[in-house]
């Protein structure tokens, strides 16, 4: 059962690396606005895991999109940060019932599950191109990115969400 | 040392993202050349700003020596700059400026007066700092008047805002002299008479000391027009000059002697009394 959740998970992040920086990173829809999914490893890992482990897996995450894309250390930084913040993303959006093993993300209200991933994802892009822009005076590039980005990148995770849990179900 | 691990443990998560967010943010700024200029230049802005904030409160307590040195350097500076770029006038580089023409003394107003119509200065250097009477007194902007009395370590300088000072001025464009007297009217403003009409006056013009003076060296500078009048009839412009020195604030000076000085006014009372 452990083993499993393990070989899942890995397969996950392999997957989801491999997606990114190999097609998702070129769309390069309306000149710049890139989707990005990987988030959704951070997003849909189990909810009583390690939360120790998951700031480290999350930090190999975004290095390795890193090292893909030559950004540094960008992605590092924003996905460390979503993965320390989400305990509290999750109190605030499904309440406190999180911590029982009985909340399954695919399986909640579609309102709550909109919030998390929302959420999630627009600190996650804040993070990364407020690093990347690295100047307030450009304030309004950031967050015009941030919610362009945002949009295309809840998009994609919401229509993956729904494809795997149809194929549970 | 129990707590500390303790600590450590209560809020591992929260330490493990401090870490690992440093590690990234330091790998961003290593890779953008952008970031790491406004890294440093914000680590700088920030030492810069702590460092300039504490200078400007240990810099009173150096004002006197920075002070007194920068007299002793403008003393040497003006000696350069009166003999032509030497130190010594025969060329052999020489710490003392003992055989040049002109000598400057520093000095430190220690009175003043600008309301009375006879002001006078007193200075802090007497006959022991080798001062004698007829020395001519600068400021860092023009001049200030010439010395009247000497006692053993004190000078008393006869201010050019005195009705008895009449020093030659001249115009630094046209060469044309006249004498600096003053009505006693403004502290800040004297009075140039006997320039002929002929001369080109403007508002605006700097007037400087003039050669014929045995007291300043020449081409002092003295202050600038602020206006002028000639009557009708009259051959001469009477001219208001408005100083560059601050007379009611001058605190630093320099004496100035010309070497040949005694000579050039021996040669031109022989040549008086002889046409007399």
């Amino acid at each position: 059962m452990q083993n499993n959740e393990t070989i899942v998970n890995i397969i996950r992040f392999l997957v989801l690396v491999l997606i990114q920086v190999l097609v998702l990173n070129h769309i390069n829809f309306l000149g710049h606005i890139n989707p990005y999914l990987y988030p959704l490893f951070i997003l849909v890992f189990p909810l009583t895991g390690n939360k120790t482990l998951l700031i480290f897996l999350s930090f190999f995450l975004g290095l390795s999109i890193d090292i893909f894309g030559d950004s540094g250390g960008v992605h590092a930084a924003a996905c460390v940060f979503i993965a320390w913040i989400r305990p509290v993303v999750l109190k605030y959006s499904f309440g406190v019932s999180y911590q029982l093993n009985t909340l399954k993300i695919s399986k909640a209200p579609l309102l709550k599950q909109l919030v998390y991933i929302i959420s999630m994802v627009l600190f996650h892009h804040l993070i990364l191109f407020s690093l990347e822009i690295f100047n307030v005076s450009h304030i309004l590039l950031i967050l015009k990115s941030t919610l362009f980005s945002g949009i295309f990148s809840v998009v994609l995770i919401v229509c993956t969400i729904l494809l795997f849990s149809k194929k549970e179900a | 040392m129990q707590r500390i691990i303790l600590f450590f443990v209560q809020n591992r998560n929260f330490l493990l993202f401090v870490l690992l967010f440093a590690v990234s943010f330091a790998l961003t700024v290593n890779t953008h050349s952008f970031h790491q200029s406004k890294v440093v230049s914000s680590a700088n802005f920030l030492s810069g700003g702590i460092f300039g904030l504490k200078t400007s409160i240990t810099d009173y307590f150096d004002l006197r020596t920075q002070n007194e040195l920068l007299s002793e350097e403008n003393k040497t500076l003006r000696t350069l700059l009166s003999n032509g770029g030497q130190l010594s006038s025969n060329g052999v580089s020489d710490s003392l400026p003992l055989d040049t023409n002109y000598r400057f003394i520093s000095a430190r107003v220690i009175n003043n007066t600008y309301s009375k119509t006879k002001n006078n200065l007193t200075l802090n250097r007497g006959t022991s700092d080798s001062v004698k009477t007829d020395m001519g007194v600068l400021s860092p902007q023009g001049i200030v008047g010439m010395v009247n009395s000497v006692s053993k370590n004190y000078a008393s300088v006869q201010s050019v805002l005195n009705t008895n000072s009449q020093i030659p001025a001249k115009f630094k464009k046209s060469n044309h002299f006249g004498t600096l007297i003053w009505n006693a009217k403004d502290p800040n403003v004297v009075q140039l008479i006997e320039v002929p009409r002929i001369a080109p006056v403007a508002i605006g013009d700097t007037i400087v000391t003039d050669a014929k003076s045995t007291i300043f060296p020449p081409g002092i500078r003295v202050g600038t027009v602020q206006n002028f009048d000639r009557k009708e009839g009259d051959d001469y412009y009477q001219i208001d000059v408005l100083l560059f020195t601050d007379m009611t604030s001058v605190k630093h000076v320099y004496l100035v002697t010309q070497r040949d000085a005694s000579e050039i006014r021996e040669l031109e009372k022989i040549v008086e009394d002889a046409e007399q």
